[in-house]
């Protein structure tokens, strides 16, 4: 059983490297209501403001909302990658993330030493190293590309062999962004039913995406961001067409 | 498609109330240590990467030591009144030691900087960064060590047994430089007017660490050399191989300056951990 809870969680940006201070007077002047200065007299911008939610195991959740609403932000809390500044969030279950399909890659190292790599980024022993590389090699389909080095990929070969990688074993829980809508479309068939399989394997999915139809088809559930605050939580079709509405 | 783990499920939590630091960090270095073998992997591929296309690759180190040797050594034993016998081994020890610590101290800045992509990216113990950055130097090191026994051939003073000392002298550079790894790479992601500061500390450091000169040529005055760091870690080396063993209260002070800095980055660890994906 899967579950994510999360009570008042709050995560902020600092924005550090604002040299001189009459930028950040200008900045604080324009009165953006998400930037401002903490107890230390930092900047920070407001990412996520006292988001209360729990998803329990079978919940397939859409984060929906404008760009810099805090959707990937979410994602990348829930993967235990920015540390909230407040609140509290609990988290069962083995998470794969489909944040960005580069992460951890070394373009100097061909296919196979990055699927290497990737595996012991996870932490597998050799028999599930062996196991991995066997299976992103059949399903990336890349023939003796997967001994070239990757910098030398086509962008669709590159996306193919992320693509492979990163879903190559199934978590309880799928953190994903939409990166995985691009591809060829020899490629696209053999993703979707990949990413089916994955989705309705694992127990829990929260995907961040501005495709309204990915939302009706895949989801059980939408929250609707906007400026980091939860503008709306429950079924899908009411609140996607609220939002479609809005936009005109 | 490769089955997952089915049973026991990870659980994260995270409370802003009552943050567990101690625990967290514990757990990082725990695993960052049990993924020794990610770290040496990264390692590699960080030497190949830098010296990719290069025939004789990190031997340019070797090559540049050995040159900067003959150099320095026909010129400064001159300079000083020694004679070639007993001035290069000593030069020898010190330099190649002194380029493995500056190499590490200024390595150690980007520790967590240069592994950006995956600190935003995907959840690694932040301590496989530091092994990262040490396994490198290491590697690193391993190519110009060898020119410490040919020295001593060439000049046939082969040290006695007391230079098996020289091991646990390694293993607290090798501690140092994991601490280090740890301390700069934060503070140097979060300030970044650190790293040039270092640099010019460690060209300073250069020339008040007994390298080109010898201790003994401070005469009564040398008894203030152990409060400099640099020169009570680098004698846990030079000292076994060229003195015959070093004195006690050099491996005293290198063995608290060891403590000290693995406190004080231990300490910063543990408190700006959860910091870190922010200022990277």
């Amino acid at each position: 059983m899967a579950l994510i809870e999360a009570k008042d969680l709050r995560v902020e940006f600092p924005l550090y490297h604002l040299a001189a201070r009459s930028l950040k007077k200008s900045l604080l002047a324009r009165a953006a209501v998400r930037v401002r200065t903490d107890e230390a007299n930092r900047v920070v911008v407001s990412a996520l403001r006292d988001l209360n939610f729990r998803i329990e195991s079978g919940e397939r959740v859409a984060l929906i909302g404008r760009n810099g609403a805090g959707k990937t932000t979410l994602l990348r809390s829930l993967a235990g990658i920015y540390e909230p500044v407040g609140g509290h969030l609990r988290i069962e279950g083995t998470i794969g993330s489909l944040i960005d399909p580069a992460a951890g890659m070394d373009q100097d190292s061909t296919g196979r030493e990055n699927i290497r790599l990737r595996a012991l980024y996870r932490n597998l022993d050799a028999a599930g190293q062996a196991a991995l590389e066997q299976e992103v090699v059949d399903f990336a389909g890349l023939g003796e590309f997967i001994d070239v080095p990757i910098k030398g990929y086509s962008a669709g070969m590159s996306i193919r062999l992320a693509f492979a990688i990163a879903t190559a074993m199934q978590p309880h829980i799928l953190l994903m962004d939409e990166w995985f809508m691009a591809g060829d479309a020899s490629f696209m068939d053999k993703a979707e039913a990949r990413l089916n399989t994955l989705i309705s394997g694992a127990d829990i999915m929260v995907i961040a995406t501005h495709n309204m139809d990915i939302v009706r088809r895949l989801c059980t559930r939408a929250i609707r961001l906007d400026a980091g605050r939860i503008l709306a939580d429950g079924p899908v079709d009411p609140i996607v067409d609220e939002m479609l509405a809005e936009a005109g | 498609m490769l089955a997952g783990p089915l049973s026991d499920p990870d659980v994260y939590v995270f409370d802003a109330a009552a943050p567990r630091r101690v625990e967290v960090a514990r757990e990082d270095l725990r695993g960052g240590f049990a993924s020794w073998r990610l770290a040496w992997a990264l390692a590699r591929l960080d030497l190949r990467n830098r010296y990719r296309g290069s025939v004789i690759g990190p031997f340019w180190m070797t090559l540049s030591t050995l040159l900067m040797l003959v150099g320095l050594g026909l010129l400064y034993s001159r300079l000083l009144g020694l004679s070639l016998a007993e001035y290069l081994p000593h030069l020898t020890v010190s330099l190649v030691v002194w380029n493995i610590i500056s190499a590490m101290v200024t390595d150690a800045c980007t520790t967590m900087t240069s592994a950006e992509g995956v600190i935003r990216q995907l959840r690694v113990p932040f301590t496989v960064h530091a092994l990262r950055s040490v396994f490198r130097n290491g590697l690193t090191a391993a190519h110009s060590l060898p020119l410490i026994p040919l020295a001593f051939i060439v000049f046939g003073q082969l040290p006695g047994p007391e230079a098996l000392l020289a091991v646990p002298g390694l293993a607290i550079l090798l501690a140092n430089s994991f601490f280090a790894s740890v301390l700069l790479g934060m503070i140097c992601a979060r300030f970044r007017d650190i790293a040039p500061i270092v640099a010019n500390v460690m060209q300073l450091a250069f020339f008040l660490t007994p390298i080109l000169w010898k201790p003994e040529l401070l005469k009564e005055a040398a008894v203030w050399l152990p409060l400099n760091p640099f020169y009570a870690v680098l004698e846990t080396v030079r000292g076994p191989l060229v003195e015959g063993g070093g004195q006690p209260l050099v491996w005293l002070a290198a063995i608290l300056y060891t403590l000290a800095l693995g406190a004080v980055s231990l300490a910063f660890f543990v408190r700006f951990r959860g910091r870190l994906a922010f200022w990277v």
